[in-house]
């Protein structure tokens, strides 16, 4: 069984947030270009070429590592971006390209076959036959499990690939399997896998109504918000539905609402970490290029702490000041160990 | 040579059953569409292993019999496969020698590279693949010469589908879209019926069986919007193309995928056939389609470019 210590990997949206990733003990940090290329294109977010190749330098001044995230589907109308973000990431000096369109994977197996390849979540490969097709094709080296697989499923995939794996240990969570959902296009026209946008900020509206605030997305109220409750971004599936009979028996406003998918909740697997270690999980991700440069410093420092107590080879427990550290910065101020627990099996 | 184009026969796919109905239900179903129009159906479970009472066995027996009606019969796998037993059933699919695999995921597509090139089946590329360009297709292709059919992606506009798959004479597979039916938009490792009924995944009671064409979710104010169907969220609307023959023919679309729903359904597919192959006017069609016991309303955004819940323009 494999002990060697995961490679820590920490999201950045901006040149800020990477230098306190790395400052903050993360062994890499991910990050994209200011285009349709990558799951974060929101306005204001990512890197320039220029501050690429800054934060390469910074990183790997310092031992570190930088992945670029090309995780997006190229177009049918125009591959090209794709294709120019795959020859920018070699020419930064990128360590690693995080793709999941097999089109990319093909022109940088091709064009850069030295350039390391990661298969992206929103590949939705959950099972080692999936990563096995593409280590046979394009040669990846890692894969990152999508976040709706149980400790046991992940440990069943590690015994049977020789691809490294990578977990998804803290963040906000996509209760749909990644790359398989359209649910945001349904209603706005973009989602992730065709524009890098889930509920894109351009489609939500906040309305004042009788019964309180009102948050729509593309006209569908999502979610509403008395007085005194805190509000939250309306993500499609994290929204407040009726289901069933209750609901057409008569729709008062707020009658029977409830969440029907998706609880805002943070993932949080900080108990779990001996278990992906022992398990030989070799990468764990934090998630949040959306977030603030904040939340990049304070949760890496938390994770590195946990990391290295491990390391230590003592005795591990979740110490409360780094829970208390995490609840800071989890969506909804509440948090799960998602699928890998199961608590809803 | 284009009025051959302009009369080629759009196929009908009947698109595999996304529900767990009643056996006697189901069988009643099926023997219903070995009289109809359909082309081709697409056999299999595709949203829970958990849904066993049609074993493999029932559903190659089932593809037998429609088979000796005329149909041309597919198996699909699972768009999400988590655990070793799914694995091993998406792989007893690549193993069988009798019909088609529909692949719904990688695994399903290693599987069949797997398999010995005399006797394997021919592949489809089913719409879960995230073939999104013609780069990705090109890929896909390369797995063999026996692959038949390119299931477009549910989000996918015509215009891209057309782009990706042109026709013309370096044309290798067929382009099948999506054409009726709740769409459906997501899977997850959770069961949302169960989460409804406040019971667990493993002792589910099997409620979906309650729901014939899934579970309706609305937006607090009522709106209609989208349909549980235990790990798969759904459309509440029905994604229908009946509109859309003439941008269906300029896409090189030769199969259109018609998704089962309770009732009306053989109806439903009498229409498709009347307008697309038939020369039929969509307008009364489509009117006639807005009259049957359908579980929503009928959208068209998708194809156009637009939110899929977009409904269908006035034609």
């Amino acid at each position: 069984m494999s002990s060697q210590l995961p490679h820590l990997v920490a999201p950045a949206g901006s040149l800020r947030a990477l230098t306190l990733a790395i400052d903050a003990g993360a062994d890499a940090v991910y990050l994209g270009l200011k285009n349709a290329t990558n799951a974060r294109n929101f306005a204001g977010l990512n890197f320039e070429e220029a501050q690429v190749r800054e934060g390469v330098a910074y990183a790997h001044a310092r031992g570190r590592q930088v992945l670029m995230a090309l995780n997006t589907y190229a177009d049918a109308l125009d591959e090209t971006p794709w294709h120019a973000a795959v020859d920018a990431a070699a020419e930064l000096g990128a360590d690693a390209l995080i793709v999941a369109d097999s089109a990319v994977l093909a022109y940088a197996h091709a064009q850069h076959p030295a350039l390391r390849l990661h298969l992206s979540v929103q590949a939705s490969a959950t099972s080692h036959a999936a990563i096995e097709f593409y280590r046979q094709r394009y040669g990846i080296q890692r894969a990152v499990l999508p976040r709706v697989l149980t400790l046991q499923q992940v440990q069943q995939v590690i015994r049977n690939t020789e691809v490294e794996i990578e977990v998804f240990g803290f963040g906000s969570l996509c209760v749909m399997v990644e790359g398989r959902c359209a649910l945001s296009s349904y209603a706005t026209g973009q989602s992730p896998n065709t524009a890098g946008v889930c509920s894109p900020p351009a489609a939500v509206q906040w309305l004042e109504g009788p019964d309180g605030v009102e948050a729509r997305l593309a006209g569908v109220l999502i979610d509403r918000y008395g007085p005194q409750e805190p509000r939250g971004y309306p993500t499609l599936c994290k929204g407040r539905f009726s289901v069933g009979d209750s609901a057409a028996a008569g729709h008062a406003p707020g009658n029977a609402a409830d969440y029907a998918l998706e609880e805002p909740t943070s993932l949080n697997t900080l108990a779990l970490l001996p278990q992906l270690v022992a398990s030989g999980v070799r990468a764990i991700k934090i998630e949040g290029r959306q977030r603030s440069p904040s939340y990049v410093a304070g949760v890496t420092r938390v994770w590195r702490q946990a990391l290295d107590s491990l390391a230590g080879g003592g005795r591990y427990s979740v110490q409360p000041a780094w829970q208390q550290e995490l609840g800071r910065w989890a969506e909804g101020q509440q948090s799960t160990l998602g699928a890998f627990d199961r608590p809803w099996r | 040579m284009n009025d051959n184009l302009a009369t080629k026969r759009i196929d009908l796919t009947v698109g595999p059953l996304q529900y767990w109905w009643p056996r006697a239900q189901m069988l009643a179903f099926y023997a219903e569409l070995a009289e109809g129009p359909a082309d081709c159906l697409v056999l299999g479970e595709v949203c829970c292993s958990r849904r066993n009472e049609f074993s493999l066995a029932d559903w190659l027996d089932l593809g037998r019999d429609l088979q000796a009606c005329g149909k041309q019969v597919r198996l699909a796998t699972l768009p999400l496969v988590m655990s070793e037993a799914e694995l091993r059933g998406v792989r007893r699919i690549a193993e069988q020698t009798e019909f088609s695999i529909e692949a719904g995921d990688a695994s399903a597509l290693q599987a069949w590279s797997e398999q010995p090139g005399a006797t394997r089946r021919p592949l489809v590329l089913g719409p879960q693949l995230n073939l999104y360009s013609a780069g990705a297709l090109r890929e896909a292709l390369r797995e063999g010469p026996d692959i038949s059919t390119w299931v477009a992606p549910l989000e996918l506009a015509l215009d891209a589908v057309a782009r990706i798959n042109p026709a013309g004479p370096g044309r290798r597979v067929a382009t099948e879209v999506f054409g009726f039916g709740r769409m459906p938009l997501a899977f997850s490792a959770r069961c949302f019926t169960a989460r409804h009924h406040r019971l667990s995944k493993d002792q589910c009671e099997f409620r979906c069986r309650d729901d014939a064409d899934g579970l309706l979710l609305r937006s607090s104010e009522g709106q209609a919007f989208l349909a549980l169907n235990g790990i798969s969220t759904q459309s509440a609307d029905l994604h229908c193309l009946i509109t859309q023959l003439p941008q269906l023919r300029s896409a090189g679309v030769d199969r259109l995928r018609l998704s089962p729903c309770s009732q009306g359904f053989a109806e439903v597919l009498q229409l498709f056939e009347a307008v697309l192959n038939q020369g039929a006017p969509a307008a009364p069609a489509l009117a006639r389609l807005r009259q049957l016991p359908l579980p929503g309303a009928l959208v068209d955004g998708f194809a156009r470019r637009q939110p899929g819940m977009r409904e269908i323009d006035h034609v």
